[in-house]
């Protein structure tokens, strides 16, 4: 109801206690395509779905390296995401120049949501409009943490932003007290499951998703076609017998999703 | 007034000897182990030489703290470099950006001074030979450090390798075999050793070629 008076900048509170231009900002994540990361003790796992605008164009590149034991899957603004990546691997480059050990992913995360608070806070600047999985590795083991534009971040053992990321949520909710053990195969296995999961219905090829491992004795790379491709092959046969289950479930989880956004109740960067 | 004069100065020299040789397909980049300062050693077991890219190896004697720092300087810059360019860099690409690295300390220069050693973008051997701040051009074969008198003569009358600003445009690369190369190192090194105090123990020999980077040692005089 008061939305359209408080809503012009990001400096103005409205009478409830909300900015929205943040939560504006934390919308463009929603309508960015899906990006979903999932832990075990040892390895993280990043996926996302390509998106291209056209037919004749290539896809966006919504994962980054960011150094050999931290990469990142982003959804929402892609410059913005590709700016901050940038940001991420100077520190990574500068902390371990200077301690000649590589930044804990912690450091990391807090740096980057410091620097997306600021963008909350001055007058002639906006908030960054992508949210970041973070995944890393370090000597307190694998951590995923999702950043996002109000500031705030959270530590994940599964989770899933933008578009339809509801239906990957709710798969990564009924698998996610299995990840801990799980191998790293079956890591990336499951994501695959969680990304077909957005697809509502559209066939999970490699060209539509990009997956990406960081794990003990693994440095971050983004797997290549030929390799998620033959891993979509090896389950997709185990696929077809879950068909029944998974479009049951989608059903149910549409709902909550419409709910959520449009009405006066507790601001998202909240919870 | 006279005016005052520093009574410390900022570099030391560890001396030491850097060779490298670059062949048809393969370089060849060697220095000592031994790190001294004046008429003492500081240790036996120094490496002077740093990979810096996939088929890019740079070996570097004079002011080791210098040395270190450049090879980190380098070390950040490439990956900066393969994080925008998803690929290594050439041994010419690290070539020009270390010439630039160093002349950019013009007026507080790096004191070291280094061979890269590698493969070219075709899989040649090239050798880049420079000086303190940053001039450099690319040989056929170089030598670098305290050994570099004893070492340079030597190397030229058994390879004599033409300039490259000759015109016909010649090969700067040897016509020798890779493991007649590496003979000839560690003769060269054997007979510096025998004069130049700042280099024996041990040379460390980096072999670059198609399959990769391989190292191996040879024992020189202790004395």
């Amino acid at each position: 109801m008061f939305r359209n008076q408080y809503d012009t900048d990001v400096t103005t509170w409205s009478p409830a206690g909300r900015l929205f231009q943040v939560e504006y900002a934390m919308e463009a994540v929603k309508q960015g395509s899906a990006a979903i990361g999932l832990r075990s003790k040892t390895h993280i796992v990043l996926g996302c779905v390509n998106k291209a605008n056209s037919e004749l164009s290539s896809h966006q590149k919504k994962i980054f390296k960011v150094d050999d034991h931290i990469g990142v899957a982003i959804a929402g603004l892609t410059a913005d995401g590709r700016v901050l990546s940038r940001y991420m691997r100077n520190e990574c480059i500068n902390y371990s120049f200077t301690y000649e050990s590589p930044l804990p992913v912690g450091r990391l995360v807090v740096q980057l949501a410091d620097k997306a608070q600021v963008c909350t806070q001055r007058s002639w600047k906006r908030p960054y409009g992508v949210g970041l999985l973070v995944a890393g590795l370090d000597e307190s083991g694998a951590h995923l943490y999702y950043n996002c534009p109000s500031g705030n971040y959270f530590e994940y053992q599964a989770f899933a932003i933008g578009s339809r990321s509801q239906a990957a949520k709710t798969y990564l909710e009924r698998k996610f007290e299995n990840f801990t053990d799980a191998s790293r195969d079956d890591l990336v296995k499951d994501a695959l499951m969680a990304i077909r999961e957005t697809l509502q219905g559209e066939t999970l090829k490699s060209s539509v998703c990009t997956i990406a491992v960081v794990g003990v004795g693994e440095p971050f790379h983004i797997l290549d076609q030929g390799t998620v491709q033959q891993m979509i092959d090896a389950f997709e046969i185990v696929g077809e017998q879950e068909g029944p289950d998974a479009a049951a479930g989608q059903e149910a989880s549409a709902e909550p999703e419409q709910g959520a956004g449009a009405g006066e109740g507790v601001a998202p960067m909240d919870i | 007034m006279v005016k005052q004069q520093a009574n410390w100065s900022p570099y030391d020299n560890n001396g030491g000897s850097c060779v490298a040789i670059a062949g048809a397909d393969y370089c060849v980049i060697a220095a000592d182990t031994r790190m001294s300062t004046g008429y003492n050693i500081l240790t036996r077991e120094y490496s002077k030489i740093c990979k810096l890219a996939d088929k890019c190896v740079m070996a570097s004697s004079g002011f080791q703290a210098d040395v270190k720092a450049l090879q980190k300087q380098l070390a950040a810059r490439h990956l900066i470099y393969q994080h925008q360019h998803n690929k290594q860099m050439s041994c010419p690409a690290m070539a020009q950006l270390l010439s630039n690295t160093l002349y950019y300390k013009r007026f507080f220069p790096y004191y070291s001074f280094n061979v890269l050693g590698g493969l070219d973008n075709e899989g040649k051997g090239c050798v880049f030979t420079y000086d303190a701040v940053g001039s450099y051009e690319k040989v056929g074969y170089s030598s670098q450090g305290s050994g570099s008198t004893l070492i340079t003569p030597f190397l030229d009358n058994q390879l004599k390798s033409p300039s490259p600003l000759l015109l016909p445009v010649q090969d700067a690369v040897t016509p020798l075999v890779e493991a007649e190369a590496i003979d000839l190192v560690k003769t060269v090194f054997a007979s510096a050793s025998e004069r130049d105090i700042y280099t024996g123990d041990k040379i460390e020999i980096v072999v670059v070629n198609a399959t990769g980077i391989r190292r191996e040692y040879m024992e020189l005089r202790k004395d």
